[in-house]
């Protein structure tokens, strides 16, 4: 199994989570691997010049060589998930509504340091020449794709809703946190239909 | 419940039960969010210290709370309508979302 791990600033409060998920996975018998997406983590490659697009040739380069048989996306890890693959979406969100966040963060900052922004200027210099948000940057190709990229919702998707895991979903948190209970739940939803399937 | 309790100085006729439904579903935001646990949250009262009170309540964080508040209560928050009174405390926020609620 490929794990597309969520994006930006929810990469990093999902970080333990996702590793707890893949060794809950390892005891239910499920091998998992983890790569490191180009621009993120201790990829050397800088974010800036990086579009959406390819992150999503990544992501399958990696399916590839790993021999992933399905894959694992947190948040809007979905956005990347290669489409012939079949995919289990953890909580998937769309890359809106994370560019909505991450602009509110940099207006909320602005505004407490004084400095004058509207979200009207924002947008336009994101999409025009990419913008640092949440200490990313991230580049206008980037920008602009994550306005209107939503996770596929083809028949190999399959959509794992927090409900379903139960408790709070760990990205809203204001600190890093993380959660056996919810990781156990997660990869025992995953390993059951698995069985199901095969 | 403490939340029957009325307050001496407050009006006589209890809250609208609406109100008190969207208090406890912004405490229950708030738990998660800040990682506490119900009881702590139900705690929360009008005067409780949010934004620039609470050292892990960033700006990040507080974007997140933001846009889990529209997807819980299905309102468009403008980024204009986002000052530092509505997010010092949580009778400010309450206030706030009331007020779109009522809006829309």
């Amino acid at each position: 199994m490929l794990v597309l791990p969520a994006l930006f600033d929810e990469a990093n409060k999902m970080r333990r989570f996702t590793v707890q998920v893949m060794r809950a996975l390892d005891d239910l018998g499920v091998d998992s691997f983890l790569p490191d997406l180009p621009g993120c983590n201790e990829s050397l490659v800088p974010l800036d010049n990086l579009s959406l697009e390819d992150l999503r040739v990544a992501a399958s380069a990696a399916a590839e060589a790993f021999g992933a048989t399905e894959v694992l996306t947190i948040r809007t890890g979905a956005l990347l998930a290669p489409p012939s693959l079949p995919t289990w979406q953890y909580a998937p969100q769309t890359g809106a509504k994370l560019l909505r966040s991450m602009l509110r963060a940099r207006l909320i900052a602005s505004r407490e340091a004084g400095r004058a922004e509207t979200q009207e200027q924002l947008l336009e210099e994101g999409r025009k020449s990419g913008l640092m948000l949440a200490g990313w940057p991230i580049g206008a190709a980037m920008f602009q794709e994550l306005e209107t990229a939503v996770p596929s919702a083809s028949a190999t998707q399959h959509v794992i809703a927090q409900s379903q895991v139960g408790g709070g979903g760990l990205w809203l948190r204001a600190e890093p946190s993380h959660d056996q209970t919810q990781a156990d739940a997660l990869a025992q939803i995953i390993a059951a239909n698995d069985r199901v399937d095969t | 419940m403490g939340s029957q309790q009325a307050k001496a100085d407050a009006a006589p006729n209890e809250r609208a039960p609406e109100e008190q439904a969207l208090a406890l579903e912004l405490k229950s935001i708030i738990a998660d969010v800040l990682g506490i646990d119900a009881e702590d949250a139900a705690a929360l009262n009008e005067d409780s210290g949010l934004f620039g009170h609470l050292p892990e309540l960033d700006s990040m964080a507080v974007a997140g709370l933001l846009t889990e508040i529209e997807d819980r209560l299905d309102i468009v928050i403008e980024d204009e309508d986002v000052d530092g009174e509505m997010l010092e405390t949580f009778g400010g926020l309450l206030a706030f979302a009331k007020a779109k609620l009522d809006e829309g």
